[in-house]
């Protein structure tokens, strides 16, 4: 697959981020020429990943989220989000909806609604090492 | 963020992104106004919401147990299509009710 265009991008984990993350990945995707919905589902998804490793994986320390933006001959968009954090013992599980370990003001969509708006979201994590979700997304555009 | 009551309903008129990061400040001014005000209904009116993830969600939920807990009921308006179904997603369908959606324009 011939790279189109790539960006990387590193910011600290700190929730004003969130806002800015989505943009960021929003103005990237804007050379493949997105529909409104790609952008949305593309916001979104990339606004739960990030919000992820904010909330969970730097939860008890302080660290980096890495955006990993890549855009490939014939559309495919690929966001990895990488955090440093606790990581996540039992990723199936993490992935079920509802699933939430933060209880409360979480509602353990996250995972679902990645899915439901990319193509691919796979997960890779090590316990006490980090996270890795990388997420997929055909930009079929406007044409 | 506005705040409204008249006959004993709550309208709470969200605005902009909610996220992880914006829905605090929401959750903390409507929690402030339902335990002061102690409504029959509380009413959130996303019209004014631009973007919203599982945050948003999460703040609908957190509302209603504490609405519920209060003895209140909640209704939710004018979420696009899209944001609805990840509402009902959270099984909060059968929670709360749902007014009119808001028609998207773009
Ligand atoms: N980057 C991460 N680091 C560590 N744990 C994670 C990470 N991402 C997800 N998890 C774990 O997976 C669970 C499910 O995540 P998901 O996003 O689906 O739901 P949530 O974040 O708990 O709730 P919501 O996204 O609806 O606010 C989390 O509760 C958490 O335990
Ligand atoms: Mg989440």
């Amino acid at each position: 697959m011939n790279k189109l265009n790539s960006c990387k991008l590193q910011f600290p984990a700190r929730s004003v981020n969130e806002g800015f993350a989505r943009a960021a990945a929003a103005a990237f995707a804007a050379l493949a020429d997105p529909t409104v919905e790609e952008l949305s589902d593309l916001r979104t998804a990339v606004s739960e990943a990030v919000t992820n490793a904010i909330v969970h994986g730097y939860r008890e320390t302080n660290g980096a989220v890495t955006l990993d933006m890549t855009l490939y001959e014939g559309g495919l968009l690929r966001v990895k989000v990488r955090d440093k954090g606790v990581g996540i013992e039992d990723v199936e599980k993490a992935r079920e909806p509802l699933f939430t370990t933060a209880g409360g003001e979480r509602s353990g969509l996250g995972f679902t609604v990645m899915e439901s708006f990319c193509d691919r979201v796979t997960v890779r994590s090590v316990p006490g090492r980090g996270t890795a979700v990388t997420l997929d997304k055909y930009i079929k555009g406007k044409a | 963020m506005r705040i409204t009551k008249e006959d004993g309903v709550l309208t709470v008129y969200l605005t902009g992104e909610i996220d992880h990061h914006t829905a605090k400040a929401a959750r903390e001014q409507a929690d402030a106004a339902l335990t002061q005000e102690k409504p029959r209904l509380l009413r959130l009116d996303f019209s004014g919401v631009t973007f919203m993830d599982s945050s948003g969600v999460g703040l609908i939920m957190g509302r209603y147990r504490k609405a519920a807990a209060l003895g209140a009921a909640v209704t939710v308006r004018g979420l696009t299509r899209r944001d609805e179904r990840i509402v009902k997603m959270a099984g909060l369908g059968r929670l709360i009710r749902f007014e009119e959606r808001k028609e998207i324009t773009v």
